[in-house]
């Protein structure tokens, strides 16, 4: 017999969680009680709300877990919404648990009552409202599976206070299994579509696979780069999709998309069959649609159908779980008589090449090198080269994002961590936490930038508390940098709200006040040597304000209300 | 094209609102909704018509598919199907009028269901298009309150959505 509170955490036991990342409150007190009486799930305490959801979000991407959440009503669960909003875009697995008002208040505009189920409504997969502690253990049961099947997305389930009472106990009992009569997500691909699909990938002659987070969520990057590598095709990655192939691979093209590589989005324009996966064209990959690759048969694969056609129109939807297509795919390719056309491949690998030497961002420096500036990419290929290629890089949003996608080279899959589709400046270093808690002997970076940071800049605090050695990298700009680069490019110039003046902190004397290392760079020359002291330190976090020229700009960058190919490559050039 | 998609959901609280809610946050029409639980309990039958192209219908299905409350839908404009809507309506209805509203009733097979010394209220039922058409046949001037349940539908022949 237990309560509803000890239910609630002995189900989360139940489940296997490790962490339960939160902040306690007045309705949510039962179940903080609950918690402090074991010792099987951790809790990890942050400053604010939106933190807990953000940090639950990055141990979900690094591990491929579900993330959990535990907030009071109202205001907790309100903080949580940019959160659970991140994670919906990005199709990430998390239970959001928050408490609320006890039952007999519930639409009496109690002190702190929010309509937690109706103001998450849009952004979550399900929602629960719990009615009787009997449900309990049930419905944490369908949260976690509701949450990790099928297309992954957060789940909420709110709690009253009443319910999680510690003098009503009940009995207790986790299920093994739950079905769910409406809820039946995709397996396999249908066999006839796989196959078709094949044909008309051998018989291709300007392929292009194209790949985005289903394949990281679906744990199928092996399979795709035993795919490419079979076929001997040229490979893309979303910004969600980045080390689903090896960014230092031959066959990989780059980032695709508003920042993509010239040489990706050109190869794109030009191909004549395109093989999607886990990918859903988005606008910031299609640019115009009516102008998207005019010539290419679209074979789409994703786990959701409402992904597929949604905005370009698919000649081969295969609705299925990325892994088991692809092995059938990889299957049905080794059994064909057929084989890609030698030569229409060899050719087509001429003119990638060509066009990579032209306007690569990995042939050549994009950027002034013999400025006296630091350039912000130069400190990513700096981090890159100081890691090996090897950390766990978080972002926040912006041009340090688009940065740290185009030259931080991900080898391995969960190892870019970012909010793509929603674009959540402050995830980052929260974000960070959850990696580093998943992973505490790994190299946690998160690249921001001195906006981004100070939007949950208070977790420098629970970084604190945790011993957290994450290493952030602030490329400093001064300035809401890529606001600023549009206000260039489309206002004259106009810095509308774009600029700090003089009212940034002394970044360094703010970690340090935290009890953290903090080391500012301001010269070029010595850059190298700072990361490298940066990244010796592994037991502390450090702050690293990396000061870089305000006036630089992302390119590529693609033209609007044009086709892939159409893009800006510097401040002077354009295709 | 107008359609009529029909929606076995959880007869579970929020149920509803998520259907309701996905039409606002993807900016779909909906024209008219009917709901109400059906022999077995803990299923509710939504009926709704909406407006679109086939490429909005297929968006509109798919979604509605991927709430975790929808068990089926079916899209009854897709294949044979009968529909159904019930008015209820306030005339004036005196003098010469009187008469000729009767008149009017019967022509479309509605019933007058309670009178007054200077109006009638009617039921009638029928395709939209026909309650429709009996409104323009009575003419705004003598129409008072309308009152319509929305649509309501079910497949031709052998064909069934159930479980």
């Amino acid at each position: 017999m237990l309560s509803g509170g000890d239910m609630l955490i002995r189900a989360l036991k139940d489940e296997g969680v490790e962490y339960i990342f939160g902040y306690p409150g007045g309705a949510a007190l039962h179940i903080y009680d609950a918690i402090f009486r074991q010792k099987d799930v951790k809790h990890i305490l942050v400053r604010h709300e939106q933190a807990a959801t953000h940090a639950a979000d990055g141990y979900s991407r690094a591990t491929g877990r579900v993330g959990t959440v535990l907030v009071t009503s109202g205001p907790g669960a309100t903080n949580a919404i940019t959160g659970i909003a991140t994670a919906y875009m990005d199709s990430i697995p998390m239970v959001v648990i928050s408490g609320q008002v006890m039952s007999h208040l519930i639409g009496e505009d109690a002190f702190q009552e929010t309509d937690m189920v109706g103001i998450s409504r849009p952004i979550v997969k399900h929602s629960f409202m719990i009615k009787h502690q009997s449900e309990i253990a049930e419905t944490v049961k369908k949260a976690y599976y509701i949450a990790s099947t099928g297309r992954p997305g957060p789940v909420v389930i709110d709690v009253p206070k009443d319910l999680t009472h510690p003098a009503f106990t009940f009995p207790y009992e986790y299920p093994d299994k739950i079905k769910l009569r409406s809820y039946t997500p995709a397996t396999r691909g249908h066999a006839g579509q796989i196959k078709k699909a094949v044909q008309l990938l051998l018989a291709a002659k300007r392929p292009m696979i194209y790949t985005g987070g289903g394949v990281i969520q679906g744990n199928a990057s092996e399979l795709l780069v035993k795919l490419v590598d079979t076929l001997d095709y040229p490979v893309t990655n979303t910004l969600m999709g980045l080390g689903a192939y090896p960014g230092t691979g031959k066959r990989f093209l780059g980032m695709l998309g508003m920042h993509g590589t010239y040489e990706a989005n050109t190869a794109m324009h030009h191909s004549d069959v395109i093989l999607a996966v886990g990918a859903r064209f988005d606008d910031r990959v299609t640019n115009a649609v009516s102008k998207f690759c005019p010539n290419a048969k679209i074979i789409h694969v994703d786990i959701d159908p409402a992904s597929i056609s949604k905005t370009v129109v698919a000649d081969v939807p295969i609705v299925g779980s990325v892994e088991s297509v692809l092995t059938d795919m990889l299957a049905l390719i080794k059994d064909s008589s057929e084989k890609p056309d030698a030569e229409a491949i060899a050719a087509w690998w001429k003119q990638i090449n060509e066009w990579r030497e032209r306007h690569g961002i990995y042939t050549q420096n994009r950027f002034d090198t013999t400025s006296d500036k630091i350039k912000p990419q130069e400190v990513i290929q700096a981090v890159w080269e100081v890691t090996k290629g090897d950390a766990y890089v978080t972002s926040d949003v912006g041009q340090h994002q688009m940065f740290a996608a185009q030259y931080y080279k991900f080898d391995k899959p969960r190892r870019w961590i970012n909010s793509g589709g929603l674009g959540t400046m402050g995830f980052g270093l929260p974000a960070a936490m959850g990696v580093q808690m998943a992973y505490r002997d790994a190299t946690v970076v998160c690249v921001t930038g001195e906006g981004s940071i100070q939007m949950c800049i208070q977790e420098l605090s629970c970084c604190t508390q945790y011993h957290l050695p994450v290493k952030i990298i602030c490329l400093n700009n001064q300035a809401l940098g890529m606001v600023r680069q549009w206000q260039d490019m489309q206002y004259s110039s106009r810095y509308a709200e774009s600029l700090y003046e003089d009212s940034l902190p002394d970044f360094v004397k703010l970690a340090e006040a935290y009890g953290h290392v903090g080391i500012r760079v301001t010269k070029k020359e010595e850059l190298k040597a700072k990361l490298e002291e940066c990244f010796a330190i592994k037991d502390r976090l450090v702050f690293m304000d990396i000061m870089v020229d305000q006036s630089e700009h992302v390119y590529p960058m693609q033209i609007a209300q044009n086709s892939m190919r159409d893009m800006f490559l510097s401040k002077e050039e354009r295709t | 094209m107008r359609r009529i998609i029909s929606v076995l959901l959880e007869n579970a609280p929020g149920a509803l609102s998520r259907v309701v809610g996905l039409f606002s946050q993807r900016g779909y029409n909906i024209e008219s909704l009917t709901v109400a639980p059906t022999e077995d309990p803990t299923l509710s039958r939504l009926t709704l018509t909406t407006l679109g192209d086939d490429h909005k219908i297929e968006q509109i299905t798919k979604h509605l598919n991927k709430l975790v409350d929808v068990v089926k839908l079916v899209d009854l404009t897709e294949g044979a199907h009968i529909e159904r809507e019930l008015m209820l309506i306030k005339v004036k209805a005196s003098g010469a009028q009187r008469a000729e509203v009767k008149r009017c009733v019967d022509i479309f097979r509605g019933q007058i269901i309670d009178v007054t010394s200077s109006l009638y209220t009617i039921q009638i039922t029928g395709a939209s298009d026909k309650l429709d058409a009996f409104l323009l046949a009575v003419g705004d001037a003598s129409i008072i309150e309308v009152v319509r349940s929305g649509v309501s539908g079910i497949s031709r022949g052998e064909k069934v959505l159930s479980l």
